[in-house]
């Protein structure tokens, strides 16, 4: 395993083992992989019947400009909702430096809450007669009790262990996770549960600008996602409770001396994540239209994993990430690996967000955009 | 200690209470007791009696949280040489306070369940339920009721503090042998029929009542028996202990190995005697061991948090059925020969081996929380994998593999899921092999190196500890120790499928390691006995079938708990328990005066002798 050849990379001299060898192996397989499913997704644009496309997957028909544009906005809206989802794990790793786990099941929550006050409006008939009103009344409930989960959850399984070995909060919060999704389960059964119906105005497909065609729940989420992201920015970089937890973020005893309340501070970071995870439920709601116990677990990892590409504990990377994941899981398996005659591929596209994770960690750990993390946290 | 008896001051007077505190923990019990009532625990568990016809399961889940908390509500740290207040007539009248706001918070529960109906979002709003509550009679009796049940409940458990240390471990027992002997209905009746020469069955017909639960005698006599034992017994077993403790270091090897033997020789003879029911139980708490043993190796000793475990799993079944199976999916070639399950093996541990590497060399310089993600993000691409189309020719894609024989041993017995005695066997002797290989590794070089790496990684490579590669070792042991569970598996039910390989079961597997107790064999052991004989696994049912729809339930709640207040696990590991409760041990030896307080933070660790490492700070 270790044939001790040593290396000098950054003039500083490290031993090269064989995991480093297989790691550059690895990484040069699958960037071929990529670039050479790209090139042949674009040969396979200009001639179906060239002479690689027929040889390996002569079933592919390429895209057409409509099919592409759907699969990018979707991918867009949907990496939105990551982003958003995005916001409270980067933010909650800035502060103390650990993955919560459960943030997914904040975001459930959500979703969750959502449903059920949105059903019971559309029963008393307020839903289509006056739907803005409730739109804004569950958008309202809906980020109450997800704040109000992120709260309890820190109070409950976080505070008594800070300062714990590192795995400690992160085991724990497997626990929450689990337990969350099953407190669900057992109090509201485990089908999926649906939403009511949108009006037509806002779900048909239009045009814009002569642009794009996108439909209006896709278009309302990148609109609220857009609104969410700059009140966000706006709370960080221009309030002083921003400049709190940008403070602690940093150093915590250090930010205990200048007087910030660190407890407070750490209480705002869950809340702000779980609102920002509540607003993505919402939105997921009305463009999926229904809700299980298990919403939350893919979408948070997801986001987990966007906040990573975009480099954790950054926000805008947090976004960005999300956005990158969103596009590269709507369109990769059919640019990518379709070309390599590989079917059925959007059974993949999990795989594929996974594969992200992974590619991102192997070559640019500390993400796209860079991590913002505090001096105890870059261990 | 001693120290400690010497300041107590008097009990405090009645009403002198925090009350703040009392309303706080009120209200968690009321909140508590609403939340068990709306899961339908009552209804479900109402068919498991305990004593026939008085009580039984359902209400025992409600009937203990009241005790708890009344109990919980007038503990106080124990902090070493500090003043503390003798327990009183202050801790009962806590405690009937707190029921009290419990009670309250059931009777408006059945209030309202009469008056409203919100089924709509939650499912367990139902008549039955406030049937139950209501004890099957007029609901005025059921919202008057609870009042005095949640006032005489917490006076009960405020009522704990007043007795001594030996009363209460008396009544403790009394009340363990009763609720135990009707949980293990099942299993001590097949023992029972095993053993019926020595005329047991004569004494099950005592004890048990025909549908299920214990008689009212049955119960009585128990009882007795329980509380003799907690009065008396428990000094016998302690005086052993010392006496064990106490032998020389080769006559205590010979005793280990004696009791080690002995509880082999127990294993091997007493499924002869048991039903299939038990045996399968047994079988499937054996199939949880070999996985935790595995994860044991992985998170117990190297720390790494491994999520993705469930991907070795899911790659043995897939190589043992996929090379044993009879038929098998169109796109292998027409020559491809059916394996022996045994050669099939082989297979099985290679390609397991192979994917530990695999897994584990992009994963091991990552941060340990990056790691369990991504190991996450392998199990799920593995499950993808199978489930999958593009491979579903080899996989059989949703459909799984099917027609996987069983093994034949010697030509003699095959082994298959209708036996459930003989898989037993399999699973039992595949289990010796993994706890030898875990015993062994433990006290080897690369287990130290594992340890050392959990404690401090970068303390460990710098004391020459090629951590790389002693991580990836940890990675292909685990691998393959979960690989033949998966490879019994396929045998054991003659099909593998993908549904079977979900993310869901590392984390149960993750959950019995950390109950039982990381870096612990016996923990281990321990905790899949638990949580897996008596709750189930993910899919396999446990001796409380009941419990199927709740063990999802309690296992997250038992996570958050042994994180929170045990980390160590049930049976915990001696290094590891220091590992993690350092700080206490610290303070421990600052206030005895050992160390200095300003070099505590450099000073080793600290024998442990438990004042301050019992300090549990109320967090609610």
């Amino acid at each position: 395993m270790s044939s001790e050849v040593t290396s000098k990379r950054n003039g500083v001299l490290k031993r090269r083992t064989g995991v480093d060898t297989f790691l550059f192996v690895m990484k040069a397989a699958l960037s071929t992989f990529v670039i050479l499913g790209v090139l042949m997704f674009i040969g396979q644009q200009i001639d179906p019947n060239n002479f690689i496309a027929s040889r390996i997957n002569p079933d592919a028909t390429g895209l057409t400009g409509a099919q592409f544009e759907t699969l990018v906005v979707s991918g867009l809206s949907q990496g939105a909702m990551y982003g958003l989802i995005a916001l409270g794990y980067s933010m909650v790793y800035g502060v103390l430096g650990f993955i919560n786990f459960a943030h997914g099941e904040v975001f459930m929550v959500g979703a969750m809450t959502a449903m059920i006050a949105s059903n019971k409006l559309d029963d008393a008939g307020l839903w289509e007669s006056n739907f803005l009103g409730s739109l804004v009344f569950i958008l309202l409930i809906a980020v109450v009790c997800s704040t109000v989960t992120a709260v309890i959850m820190e109070r409950v399984a976080y505070r008594p262990l800070r300062g714990s070995p590192r795995l400690i909060p992160l085991i724990t919060s497997i626990g929450v996770s689990f337990f969350i999704q099953n407190v669900s389960v057992v109090l509201l059964g485990p089908g999926a549960k649906s939403y009511p119906s949108l009006p037509s105005w806002l779900s048909q497909k239009r045009d814009l600008l002569g642009l794009v065609t996108i439909e209006g729940t896709r278009l309302m989420v990148l609109c609220v996602a857009a609104i969410a992201m700059v009140a966000l920015w706006y709370l960080v970089e221009r309030t002083k409770t921003g400049k709190a937890m940008r403070a602690v973020a940093e150093d915590k005893e250090i930010a205990s001396l200048m007087g910030i309340n660190v407890n407070r501070t750490i209480v705002t970071t869950f809340a702000v994540g779980g609102a920002m995870a509540g607003v993505a439920g919402i939105l997921w709601g009305l463009l999926f239209r229904s809700v299980v116990h298990t919403t939350g677990f893919l979408p948070g990892i997801k986001a987990f994993s966007a906040a990573v590409v975009g480099g954790i504990g950054n926000m805008g990377g947090a976004m960005a990430g999300g956005i990158t994941l969103g596009s590269a899981e709507s369109v990769a398996p059919l640019v990518i690996l379709e070309p390599w005659g590989i079917n059925g591929v959007s059974q993949l596209k999990d795989a594929v967000a996974f594969l992200v994770l992974i590619f991102v960690l192997l070559v640019k750990p500390t993400g796209l955009f860079g991590e913002r993390l505090s001096s105890e946290d870059r261990a | 200690m001693n120290e400690t008896e010497a300041t107590l001051l008097p009990a405090r007077p009645a009403f002198k209470q925090d009350w703040r505190k009392l309303t706080n923990y009120g209200l968690l019990l009321a909140f508590i007791l609403i939340f068990v009532a709306l899961t339908n625990m009552p209804v479900k568990l109402d068919r498991r009696t305990i004593i026939e016809p008085i009580f039984s399961l359902g209400y025992l889940s409600l009937v203990w949280i009241p005790l708890a908390l009344g109990f919980w509500v007038g503990r106080e740290p124990i902090l070493a040489g500090m003043p503390r207040y003798a327990k009183g007539i202050h801790e009962v009248l806590a405690g009937c306070v707190v029921g009290l706001v419990g009670g309250v918070g059931l009777s408006l529960l059945v209030f309202l369940l009469d008056n409203y109906n919100l089924r709509e979002p939650l499912v367990n709003w139902s008549p039955q339920l406030r049937d139950i509550l209501s004890f099957n009679r007029s609901v005025a009796f059921g919202v008057a009721i609870w009042l005095p049940i949640g006032i005489a409940l917490g006076t009960c458990g405020g009522l704990m503090h007043l007795l001594s240390t030996q009363m209460r471990r008396t009544l403790m027992w009394a009340v363990l042998l009763v609720v135990g002997f009707a949980v293990f209905e099942t299993v001590l009746l097949d023992l029972s029929e095993g053993f019926a020469w020595l005329g047991t069955e004569w004494l099950a017909d005592e004890i048990y009542f025909i549908r299920g639960g214990l008689t009212m005698h049955g119960a009585a006599i128990l009882a007795v028996i329980g509380a003799l034992f907690g009065a008396f017994g428990l000094g016998v077993t302690r005086r052993a202990k010392v006496r064990y403790q106490a032998l020389e270091g080769t006559t205590q090897t010979r005793a280990n190995s004696i009791g080690i033997i002995l509880s082999a020789a127990a294993l091997v003879i007493l499924p002869l005697f048991l039903g299939g029911i038990t045996n399968e139980l047994l079988a499937n708490v054996g199939l949880f061991v070999l996985l935790a043993l595995g994860l044991n190796i992985v998170v117990g000793l190297a720390g790494i948090l491994d999520l993705g475990y469930v991907a070795f799993y899911a790659i043995g079944g897939y190589t043992a059925g996929l090379l044993t199976t009879t038929n098998r999916g169109e796109s292998w070639p027409e020559w491809f020969p059916e394996f022996y399950w045994g050669i099939a093996l082989f297979a099985v541990v290679f390609f397991a081996a192979l994917a530990g590497l695999f897994i584990g060399a992009p994963v091991i310089r990552m941060r340990g929380d990056y790691l369990a993600i991504v190991t996450l993000g392998f199990g799920e691409i593995i499950r993808l994998l199978f489930l999958s189309d593009w491979l579903g020719g080899y996989t059989g894609a949703a459909q799984g593999v099917t027609n996987i024989p069983g093994v034949q041993v010697f030509g003699l017995v095959t082994v298959t899921g209708i036996d459930p005695r003989a898989v037993f066997y399999l699973v039992l002797f595949f289990c010796a092999i993994a706890i030898y290989v875990s015993w062994r590794l433990e006290r080897s070089r690369l287990g130290r190196a594992w340890m050392a790496i959990r404690e401090d990684e970068s303390v460990a490579e710098a004391m020459g500890i090629n951590t790389v590669n002693a991580k990836l070792m940890a990675f292909v042991v685990g691998a393959v120790l979960a690989s033949f569970s998966g490879a019994i598996l396929a045998a054991k039910v003659g099909s593998v499928f993908p549904s079977s390989f979900i993310i869901l079961v590392s984390i149960v597997i993750l959950v019995v390691v950390i109950v039982g107790g990381m870096g612990n064999i016996a923990g281990v052991i321990v905790g899949s006995l638990v949580l897996i004989g008596i709750l189930g696994g993910p899919k396999q049912p446990g001796l409380l079938q009941e419990f199927s729809e709740y063990k999802l339930l309690i296992y997250g709640v038992l996570l958050i708990a042994m994180m929170l207040k045990r980390p160590e696990g049930l049976v915990p590991n001696v290094r590891r328990t220091r590992e993690l409760h350092q700080e206490e041990y610290l303070q421990d030896a600052w206030l005895r005066g050992e160390i200095d307080a300003d070099s505590a933070n450099e000073d080793g660790l600290v024998e442990p002798n438990g004042a301050a490492s019992n300090i549990k700070i109320q967090t609610l």
